[in-house]
């Protein structure tokens, strides 16, 4: 296992004309969970998607699991969680993982396993379309959990989520970076950021800090880290 | 391309296609409905026009309608994020336009035999050729509106656009496939057009079916409708990139 379950350099991406990400650099370790923070159309999912394989980038390199990101060898490797579901609303949850598990070629006891995680097992026989939205995402993630890669993707998760389940959800987070597993967690709510062992806050296409939540409070003077985050941004304005 | 992959994909549209019974009802009554309108509509007229364009209509039925099917639910799969999340996978790209063929292939069997039955065996089609070579180049027609559907899904953002590629797509091949006008008979211009496009050919095959007991034009025309759907594939192939702006 590397270090850096992640490293990106030099990441720039171009959407639509428009410079979404500039000279990125950044690093994700292996084993933890890792928040990746900032306000909606900053540029994460981009990024998330680059890291996964699936955006075509402008320049610079992005290494997964000591892999350039979305090669071959990483296509069992990678769990990836888009902030729509990504599943068949026309299937039940049962025959959507069954699917996706043939895909994968992980056995279909894995579909029962993952179905516990995440809270569904009474659910196996109803049709996705007929679930509530935070019920359809849990499907998505059980998808991404099958076979236990080594990395996860996962954009917004936890959006939508009462409150209960998204603490349920946090502490599997930290169960699976507990066994080894890389977590990569986007979030625009702050308040989930006390929940990761590091961060990544982004605003406009840059990393604007990238430590432990305890750090990056510490050295804004802050008790929280949406505080923080508006010092960074008030300290990188200053100057104008 | 990985069988294992192929078959989920193919069963899992299946899966798809059965739970949606409105649908599945429709691809198989529907071609049955229409032809027999087409009987009727020429019932008291002298000449037995019937035999004239009820081979036309069999090639047409499974061609338009696996053109509409297949070009909206590879959009939604393009629009839902399933198929980003099926190209992160290790899925080929051969898995997921050869899951769809087996899949509406099956479909097309289902819906040509019965249509196929119905004319021949209900209405009175006169077929000199073997019947079972008519549901031959019916699947094979369906497999090339399979084929066309998946390409042109690659161009429409929307399904209402998707939906619209069939006027645009489908209306001209029918006009110029020699079901209104002999091929033969065309101005130059639009008798070199109508030989380029795909329907002409299923066309001559199931006129000369009908006609003939002869088959050996038959399966060249059905080599040339083979080949475009191959294209279509290819082409279709090509649209499916792992990494999108």
């Amino acid at each position: 296992m590397p270090a850096d379950a992640v490293d990106v350099a030099a990441l720039t991406v171009v959407r639509g004309g428009r410079p979404v990400l500039t000279d990125l650099d950044l690093r994700v370790p292996a084993g933890q969970v890792t928040g990746l923070l900032g306000p909606s159309g900053c540029g994460k999912s981009t990024l998330l998607r680059s890291i996964v394989g699936v955006q075509r980038i402008g320049s610079g390199r992005v290494t997964v699991l000591d892999h350039p990101a979305g090669s071959r060898a990483l296509r069992r490797s990678v769990g990836y969680v888009t902030q729509a579901a990504s599943v068949y609303d026309d299937l039940s949850v049962g025959e959507n993982l069954r699917f996706f598990a043939r895909v994968l070629d992980v056995a279909d006891a894995e579909v029962g396993r993952v179905l516990e995680v995440v809270d569904l097992s009474d659910r196996r026989d109803q049709v996705v379309g007929a679930l509530s939205g935070g019920q359809r995402s849990r499907v998505s993630l059980a998808v991404a959990l099958l076979g236990s890669p080594p990395l996860l993707v996962l954009d917004e998760p936890t959006v939508g989520l009462d409150p209960v389940l998204r603490a349920t959800l946090w502490s599997l987070f930290h169960d699976l970076a507990d066994a080894g597993t890389t977590v990569l967690v986007s979030s625009h709510v702050m308040d989930e950021a006390e929940r990761c062992d590091r961060l990544l806050l982004m605003r406009e296409g840059a990393i604007i800090a990238d430590d432990t939540p305890g750090a990056i409070k510490e050295r804004a003077g802050v008790d929280d880290v949406e505080s923080a985050f508006l010092a960074l941004v008030a300290d990188a304005e200053g100057p104008r | 391309m990985t069988p294992r992959i192929t078959l989920a994909v193919a069963a899992r549209v299946l899966r798809q296609l059965r739970r949606d019974r409105r649908t599945s009802a429709m691809l198989l009554a529907v071609p049955c409905v229409l032809i027999t309108l087409l009987w009727w509509m020429f019932r008291d007229l002298p000449a037995d026009r019937f035999d004239q364009f009820g081979p036309g209509l069999l090639a047409m039925f499974p061609f338009i309608v696996m053109f509409l099917v297949t070009s909206v639910t590879t959009l939604r799969e393009r629009s839902s994020g399933t198929l980003e999340r099926l190209l992160s996978m290790p899925l080929g790209k051969g898995d997921f336009l050869g899951g769809y063929a087996v899949a509406f292939g099956l479909v097309a069997v289902l819906q040509s035999v019965l249509a196929v039955g119905i004319s021949v065996g209900l209405l009175g089609l006169e077929v000199q050729g073997p019947v079972w070579l008519l549901t031959v180049v019916a699947v094979v027609d369906a497999l090339l509106g399979t084929a066309l559907g998946l390409l042109v899904s690659a161009f429409a953002r929307t399904e209402f656009q998707a939906v619209q590629f069939m006027p645009a797509v489908v209306i001209p091949q029918i006009l110029l496939c020699g079901l209104f006008v002999p091929r033969a008979a065309l101005p130059d211009v639009l008798g070199a057009v109508s030989d380029v496009l795909p329907l002409s050919y299923a066309m001559d095959a199931m006129s000369t079916l009908v006609r003939t007991s002869d088959t050996a034009e038959v399966w060249s025309d059905l080599a040339a409708v083979l080949a475009f759907t191959m294209a279509g594939l290819l082409l279709g192939a090509a649209t499916l990139r792992r990494r999108t702006p």
